[in-house]
C-alpha cells in the first residue's frame, strides 16, 4: 500500500479531535451570546462545577470500555457527599480522614457492581441498576433524609480560594493519570482489549475477570469523589446528590467519542464530552433560560452532537 | 430474445480510499451455468460479488442482469433482479424457526401468519433439495453448520433467485458435508440455476464448474472452460508465478515426548482421548468437524474443565484451570475462529501481535512495541500498512499470522494450530506451512487440526483420528491417505 499522504491532512484532523472542536465552537459561540461567559469568575465557576461530573464519567469511560455500563455512578456520588459529611460533624473526623472513609466505602460499592458483574454473570445494566438503589437507600438511611450541613473550614478547604481551588488541581491531576493509564499501560490496554473480544483475551492467557471487576471498583471510587466535591462546593452532604448524574456521564462519553460496544474511547475526549454538557447548562443559566426547557435543549444538543461525531468519523471501509 | 448471459459485469472498478481494489473486471456468466470465480486472498472476488450484490456501490462499470442494466444497486434491488448471496456468515436468525427462517421476507400472506402453512411450505422446499430430514419446526441456532447453510439456501430459492452466488461454503463444512453441498449445487443447476461459486479447494472447482473466472490484484485475468485447464495451470494464473511445493520441506530433529494425554475426558464432545507429542513434531488431528478435536486441545490448555483422565507435560502431571496457567508452562493455542477468539478485529495489529507477550499491567513504551512487531511480522512475511491499522483492514491469510504472531512473540514448547489455514489463500498457506516447519526444527511440538486431508498428509509427521469424541487411529507419516484418514473418520 503506498503512502500518499504527505500534506496536512485537515479532514483527518478533523475527523480524530471532532469532539473538541465541538468544545470549541460551543465557546465562541457561548462568548457571543453572554458577556458574562468570558469572566473569570464564570469560567472558575464551569471548573469548580464540572470537576466531579469530570471524574464519574472518567471512571464510567473505564468500565465502558471493557463493554460494560454502571448506572450506579449517581447514586455512590451521594454516598460519598453524605459519609464524608456524617463523619465530620458526627464523629469530629478530620475532613482528610473523611475523604478517604468516602472513597473506600464508593470503592466497596463499585466493587460490589464489578463482583456481581464478572464473578456472578449478572449483566452491568442490571448489577448496577441494584448498586444504585441500594447506595441511593443507604445515603437516605444514614442522613435520615436531611441534609447534613458541615461547619465551613473543614471540606470547604477543598474549594477554598486560599489554597488555589483544589479540586481543580485534583481533577486535573487525575485527568493526567487517567489519560497515561488509558494509553501508556498494559491495564488500559487490557481494559480496551476486552472491550474488543473477551475471548480472545481470555485464550491469551489474561484473567479478565479481574479486570472487569476493577473498571467498576475505579468508577466508585471516583463517583465517591465526585460526591465529596459536591458536599464541599455546598458544605451540605446531602442524600439527593448526583440525581440522574449517570446518564449526564454517559451522554459524557458518548458525545467523547466511545462505543458504547466497549474497545474505544478517550480520556481526554470523555473531558472534553463532560465540558460540552456543562458549558451547555452554563450558558443557558447565563441566558437566564428556565430549568425545564433547558433539559429540551440539552437532549436535542446531546443528540446534534452525537450526530456530527457519527457524520465525521465515517471512514472508508477497507477490503 | 434472451441474452446469452445471466449476468455481465463489465469494466468494474473500485476504490477503498488509496487502495484500487478492484480495476476494470470482468465477470460474464452464461444461463444455467456453473462459474466459479477464483484468485488469492485479497485478489477482489469478495469486493465484486459484494457490489453483485448491491452491497457496495461500484466506482465503475456496468453490471447487466438478464438483460437489464442494474442502475440502483442496492441489496433489495438486486435480490429483486435475481441475485442472492450466501456468505460465509450466514445471515440467519437463530432464535427463529427453519420455516420462519426461510419465508423471513414474506412470512404472511393475509393479516395473520398461517403456521402450518408456513411449516408446510417450508417442507416442501426443504424436499425439493433434498434435504427432507430438516424439522422446519426446529431452532435454527440448533441445526448444524451445513444444515444452516441449506436453510441459508432454501430461503434464497424462496425468493425464486436466478443466480446464487455462494462465498467459501465449504470453508465450515466436513468431508462428507462438502459432498453433499457439491451434489446439492449440480442438482440446483439441473434445474436453471446459475451458479457463482468461490472457493479456495481447487478440487471443488474441478468436480462442478463449467468455467473458472481468475482474479488477480483486483485485475482480470481470464475466464477459462474448466475441461479445458489443469490445476498447475490455474495456480500458475492465480498467483503468476509456480508454486513448485505447497508444502515445503522441514528437517527438523523429532526428540523426546513433552506431552501425554491420557484417557482425557471433558463435556459432552471428548470421551476417551490419548496420544502423545514429541519435541519437534508436527502432530496432526484429523476427524470430522464434531468428532471433539477442538474441545479437546481446549481441555488441555485449560479453556474446559476436563472431567477425567491425566496429562503430562514434561513428565509432570499437570492440570491447567485456566489459558493463563497453561500458557504460563509454554503451551500455546491458535483458536479456529479467528475473528470471534482469536483477533481484536477493530484493534491496531500491534495490539494483536503483542496480546500474549505482554501480560504486565506497567507502562508502555509504543515506539519500542512498534520496532518488536514490525520485526516479528516481518519475520512471516505479513503484509500490512501499518502497525497501528486495525486488524479488520488486512486480508484473511494475513489476520491469521498476525493472530499466530502472538505466539511467535514468546517461547513456546507446544503450539496448537486449530484449523491454521481455514479461509487462507495459496501463498498465505504455503508462508504458514513455513512457519510451522520453523517451529519444529526449533524443538517446538506443533499440533494441527485441520478439516483438510491434504493438510494433514502434506505437513504432519503422524496423525491421530477422532471420531464421536475417541480416537480411532494413530497413522505414521508413512501410511497417510485420504482414503485411510477417511476411513478412520468415518468408522467404516
Amino acid at each position: 500500500m503506498e503512502a500518499t499522504r504527505k500534506k496536512f491532512d485537515w479532514k483527518e484532523f478533523i475527523i480524530n479531535n471532532n469532539t473538541f472542536i465541538i468544545l470549541l465552537l460551543l465557546v465562541i459561540v457561548s462568548a457571543f451570546l453572554s458577556d458574562t461567559f468570558l469572566t473569570t469568575m464564570n469560567l472558575r465557576n464551569i471548573l469548580l462545577q464540572q470537576a466531579g461530573p469530570i471524574l464519574v464519567a472518567i471512571g464510567l469511560l473505564f468500565v465502558i470500555l471493557a463493554g460494560g455500563i454502571d448506572l450506579s455512578v449517581g447514586s455512590i456520588m451521594a454516598v460519598g457527599a453524605t459519609v464524608s459529611a456524617i463523619l465530620i460533624t458526627d464523629l469530629g473526623m478530620h475532613f482528610s480522614v473523611s475523604i478517604g472513609v468516602a472513597l473506600i466505602i464508593g470503592l466497596a460499592f463499585g466493587l460490589f457492581s464489578g463482583i456481581l458483574v464478572a464473578y456472578a454473570g449478572i449483566q452491568g445494566f442490571v448489577a448496577t441498576l441494584a448498586t444504585m438503589t441500594i447506595a441511593r437507600g443507604v445515603a437516605f438511611v444514614l442522613t435520615e433524609g436531611r441534609p447534613v450541613k458541615v461547619e465551613a473550614g473543614t471540606i470547604s478547604t477543598l474549594v477554598s480560594k486560599d489554597f488555589m481551588y483544589p479540586i481543580i488541581w485534583i481533577t486535573i491531576l487525575l485527568i493526567i493519570v487517567f489519560t497515561i493509564v488509558h494509553r501508556y499501560t498494559g491495564y488500559g490496554r487490557k481494559v480496551i482489549a476486552i472491550g474488543s473480544n473477551e475471548t480472545a483475551l481470555k485464550l491469551a492467557g489474561v484473567r479478565t475477570k479481574q479486570y472487569i471487576m476493577s473498571t467498576y471498583a475505579l468508577s466508585g471510587a471516583l463517583a465517591a469523589l465526585a460526591g465529596v466535591f459536591v458536599a464541599a462546593r455546598s458544605s451540605t452532604g446531602s442524600a439527593t446528590v448526583g440525581t440522574g448524574q449517570e446518564l449526564d456521564a454517559i451522554a459524557a462519553v458518548v458525545i467523547g467519542g466511545a462505543s458504547l460496544m466497549g474497545g474505544r474511547g478517550f480520556v481526554l475526549n470523555t473531558v472534553a464530552g463532560a465540558l460540552i454538557l456543562g458549558l451547555i447548562g452554563n450558558i443557558m443559566n447565563l441566558m437566564a433560560v428556565p430549568s425545564y426547557p433547558q433539559d429540551i435543549i440539552k437532549g436535542v444538543i446531546i443528540i446534534a452532537a452525537v450526530l456530527l461525531q457519527i457524520a465525521t468519523s465515517k471512514r472508508d471501509r477497507t477490503i | 430474445m434472451t441474452p446469452e448471459y445471466i449476468v455481465e459485469m463489465n469494466h468494474i472498478s473500485k476504490h477503498f480510499g488509496g487502495v484500487k481494489a478492484l480495476q476494470d473486471v470482468h465477470l460474464n456468466v452464461k444461463r444455467g451455468e456453473i462459474h466459479a470465480l477464483i484468485g488469492e486472498n485479497g485478489a477482489g472476488k469478495s469486493t465484486l460479488m459484494k457490489i453483485l450484490a448491491g452491497a457496495y456501490p461500484k466506482d465503475e462499470g456496468t453490471i447487466l442482469i438478464d438483460g437489464a442494466e442494474a442502475t440502483t444497486a442496492t441489496p433489495r434491488a438486486m435480490l429483486d433482479m435475481g441475485v442472492s448471496v450466501i456468505y460465509q456468515e450466514f445471515m440467519l436468525a437463530p432464535d427463529l424457526t427453519v420455516a420462519e427462517n426461510i419465508f423471513i421476507d414474506h412470512m404472511q400472506q393475509g393479516l395473520f401468519i398461517n403456521w402450518k402453512d408456513l411449516k408446510r411450505r417450508a417442507k416442501e422446499q426443504l424436499q425439493k433439495i433434498g434435504f427432507g430430514n430438516i424439522d422446519p419446526g426446529k431452532k435454527v441456532g440448533e441445526l448444524s453448520v451445513a444444515y444452516q447453510q441449506i436453510v441459508e439456501i432454501c430461503k434464497c430459492l424462496a425468493k425464486d433467485s436466478k443466480v446464487l452466488v455462494f462465498d467459501e461454503p465449504t470453508a465450515v463444512l466436513t468431508h462428507s458435508e462438502t459432498e453433499k453441498l457439491l451434489e446439492l449445487i449440480v442438482k440446483l443447476k439441473q434445474e436453471g440455476v446459475t451458479i457463482l461459486y468461490i472457493s479456495h479447494r481447487l478440487e471443488e472447482l474441478f468436480a462442478i464448474s463449467d468455467k473458472i473466472t481468475v482474479l488477480k490484484d483486483g485485475k482480470y485475468v481470464d475466464t477459462v472452460e474448466t475441461a479445458s485447464i489443469t490445476k498447475e495451470q490455474l495456480v500458475t494464473m492465480m498467483v503468476g508465478r509456480e508454486i513448485e511445493q505447497l508444502f515445503p520441506e522441514r528437517n527438523a530433529e523429532i526428540g523426546e515426548e513433552i506431552l501425554r494425554v491420557e484417557n482425557l475426558a471433558a463435556g459432552d464432545l471428548v470421551e476417551d482421548v490419548s496420544f502423545s507429542l514429541r519435541k519437534g513434531e508436527v502432530l496432526g488431528f484429523s476427524g470430522l468437524v464434531g468428532s471433539g478435536r477442538t474441545e479437546t486441545m481446549r481441555a488441555i490448555f485449560g479453556a474446559d474443565k476436563k472431567s477425567s483422565g491425566k496429562v503430562r507435560y514434561f513428565g509432570e502431571e499437570v492440570n491447567f484451570r485456566s489459558p493463563k496457567q497453561a500458557i504460563r508452562k509454554g503451551i500455546g493455542l491458535l483458536p479456529e475462529d479467528r475473528k470471534t477468539q482469536g483477533l481484536l478485529l477493530k484493534q491496531p495489529i500491534r495490539y494483536n501481535a503483542t496480546l500474549v507477550s505482554r501480560q504486565g499491567n506497567g507502562f508502555i513504551n509504543h515506539k519500542k512495541e512498534q520496532q518488536e512487531v514490525r520485526e516479528l511480522l516481518a519475520r512471516i512475511a505479513t503484509k500490512y500498512g501499518s502497525t497501528e491499522d486495525n486488524a479488520d483492514s488486512l486480508s484473511g491469510g494475513n489476520q491469521q499470522k498476525v493472530a499466530l504472531a502472538k505466539w511467535l512473540a514468546v517461547d513456546t514448547k507446544v503450539i496448537i494450530l486449530d484449523e491454521p489455514t481455514r479461509g487462507v489463500d495459496v501463498g498465505a498457506k504455503t508462508e504458514i506451512y513455513r512457519i510451522i516447519n520453523e517451529l519444529a526444527e526449533s524443538g517446538v511440538g506443533v499440533i494441527i487440526i485441520s478439516s483438510e486431508m491434504a493438510e494433514i498428509i502434506g505437513v504432519c509427521d503422524r496423525a491421530i483420528v477422532m471420531r464421536e469424541g475417541r480416537v480411532t487411529g494413530e497413522v505414521p507419516k508413512e501410511n497417510l491417505t485420504e482414503n485411510h484418514l477417511i476411513k478412520l473418520a468415518m468408522g467404516v
